[in-house]
């Protein structure tokens, strides 16, 4: 065990440090791209009919081969990953947005519109408020999904928990698969627990279900 | 004052508001009611620019709604609404300081109108609570003040109570009346229901697709129904005023005596009863006059009979008769009762002023 960490606890820290910035980086694009192309889709609920499926044809496109082909255009830079990545963790966010934002009962819109705030000001003060379950979700669901994304960009060689995962793979080496795998898994589950902790502390406490007359 | 002038409206196909035409005056309570579909909501939701009709001018104060900004007109019209639509995210207060936030109050002054609001219906304590953490009763309390924080001249309520126990409702139903005509508002409120609208309105505006059938204050429309659907609307309200014979108020069980009888029997009689006065009359148990404790005790020890003591003062009515001249006479002369004689002049009963008392109640309240 000492022996492995010798060997590759640097280079293991490293990885696990490219990878969390991979995974900050692209949530946090994707998170805002999401949030704002949620909220348009919102406004235009026609538009979206179509565009909504798209969306999910496009998700289906495995991340191997979009972050291949960008590669194609953007070239070996970290640049190429956090665009895929945030291409993929907007997905989720922009969806739970769109939906969350729908599913505002239309008495709290109604009565919004009745004291006078403008379409903005219902968005802001209303309907984004009373989505946030919704949005956190997205948002919770996008971070544990880049985790394991940007092990591809080992791929095209730019490093992260990946670089241990493939040469593992290729060297038939158990021991690099999992020093990858593991602390990957690891921290999956940790950005999940922050996301959580982040949830409730931010909840107004008339959203949360448990409330009590 | 709310002036409407042809004010049209379809969709699609269908008329949903007919020409409308109408005035509330400043501090009137307008009760709109009618049958579903009738475009009540409508014409209320018209009013703060929620629904644009298609013609016809809807002016306030002399000034006509359209050409005032959309969003500026609603921050100086309450609007109450049937499903109350508090917002869940903000505490009590912050939902009371929508509009005055909206407004651009300073927060001092948002403080003080919380504080105030919630005096007015004894609900200090509440102003850090979440619209989840509190009843349906109290929620629709806190959406009728956040309707009045700001203090508009106008309030909209679009069916505000339907949804509350008749208990709750009636609480809530006296507070509205009684903010409403301690601040002076006017108020233009939507309900299906009649007792409501008798309750509170100073007008009710009785419409039927999309026109109005009649508006007219509670007394006048329960004393003269336009149409049929609104006599019906008024139900037990208009057709429970309607009896007016003596017969319908006079108690029945009354004490009677016949002239043979003794005194002591009398005295005894009416000791029996607690009352004061016993009806005489004949073998053939008609009418003859009264008798009263005072006299018997004046003459009684000198007398064996009772017939010298019977006296014919007492005023007399007939089965049939209409009760509202006994009621005159009963309130003007300061009589206690009037005898009810059937027409073969046997006793029908009496009428006292607690028969007119319950005359004026059930003329009031059906």
């Amino acid at each position: 065990m000492k022996a492995i960490f010798a060997t590759y606890g640097l280079m293991l820290l490293r990885a696990i440090g490219v990878h969390s910035v991979y995974v900050f980086i692209s949530v946090a694009c994707g998170f805002v791209l999401g949030l704002i192309s949620g909220i348009l889709l919102s406004r235009i609920p026609k538009l979206s009919f179509i565009i909504m499926p798209l969306v999910s044809i496009f998700q289906t496109i495995p991340g191997l081969v979009f972050i291949g082909i960008l590669f194609l255009i953007t070239g070996m830079t970290p640049l190429t990953v956090i665009i895929a990545l945030s291409v993929y963790a907007m997905f989720p966010v922009m969806k739970n947005t769109y939906t969350g934002i729908l599913g505002v009962e239309k008495k709290y819109t109604d009565a919004a519109k009745g004291c006078g705030m403008t379409d903005f000001q219902t968005l802001i003060n209303v309907e984004l408020p009373l989505s946030l379950p919704s949005i956190i979700a997205g948002l919770r669901m996008s971070a544990i999904y880049t985790v394991s994304w940007a092990v591809l960009a080992a791929m095209i060689g730019l490093g992260g928990l990946g670089d241990f995962i493939y040469q593992g793979t290729s060297s038939n080496n158990n021991t690099l698969i999992l020093l990858g795998a593991i602390p990957a898994a690891i921290l999956a589950v940790a950005v999940g627990a922050v996301i959580d902790l982040i949830q409730k502390k931010a909840m107004p406490r008339g959203l949360k279900k448990e409330a009590v007359k | 004052m709310i002036t409407f002038e042809h004010v049209s409206k379809s969709y699609g196909k269908s008329l949903i508001l007919d020409d409308l035409n109408f005035t509330v005056s400043d501090g009137q309570f307008a009760v709109l009611i009618g049958p579903s579909g009738c475009g009540k909501t409508t014409t209320l939701k018209t009013i703060n620019r929620l629904i644009e009709p298609d013609s016809g001018t809807i002016s306030i104060d002399g000034k006509n709604i359209h050409d005032t900004d959309k969003v500026e007109l609603r921050r100086h019209i309450g609007y109450v609404i049937q499903q109350i639509g508090l917002f869940p995210n903000m505490t009590v207060a912050a939902n009371i300081c929508v509009v005055p936030k909206l407004l651009k109050y300073g927060k001092a002054e948002c403080e003080n109108i919380v504080s105030k609001m919630l005096q007015m219906v004894d609900m200090e304590k509440y102003a850090d609570k979440y619209p989840n953490e509190l009843s349906g009763g109290q929620q629709q309390r806190i959406g009728v003040l956040r309707a009045l924080a700001a203090s508009p001249p106008i309030v909209l309520m679009d069916e505000p109570f339907g949804a509350l126990d008749p208990m709750t409702r009636e609480t809530l139903q006296n507070e509205v009346k009684h903010i409403q005509q301690q601040l002076n508002k006017t108020i233009i409120f939507v309900t299906h229901d009649m007792s409501e609208a008798l309750k509170l309105a100073d007008v009710i505006i009785f419409m039927e697709g999309g026109k109005i059938v009649q508006a007219a204050s509670p007394e006048e429309m329960l004393e003269h129904p336009a149409t049929d659907l609104v006599r019906s609307f008024l139900g037990k309200h208009a057709d429970h005023g309607a009896p007016t014979n003596v017969e319908d108020y006079m108690r029945k069980n009354v004490y009677c005596v016949q002239m043979s009888r003794g005194i002591r029997e009398c005295a005894e009689m009416m000791a029996r009863n607690s009352v004061d006065t016993l009806l005489v009359t004949d073998e053939g148990n008609h009418y003859i006059g009264t008798i009263s404790i005072g006299d018997m005790r004046h003459w009684g020890k000198q007398l064996k009979s009772i017939e010298p003591l019977v006296r014919q003062s007492a005023r007399t009515a007939h089965v049939g008769d209409n009760a509202k001249e006994s009621f005159d006479f009963l309130l003007e002369s300061g009589d206690d009762y009037i005898v009810v004689l059937n027409s073969d002049s046997t006793i029908a009963g009496i009428i006292t002023k607690t028969s007119v008392a319950r005359s004026v109640a059930q003329n009031l309240w059906g």
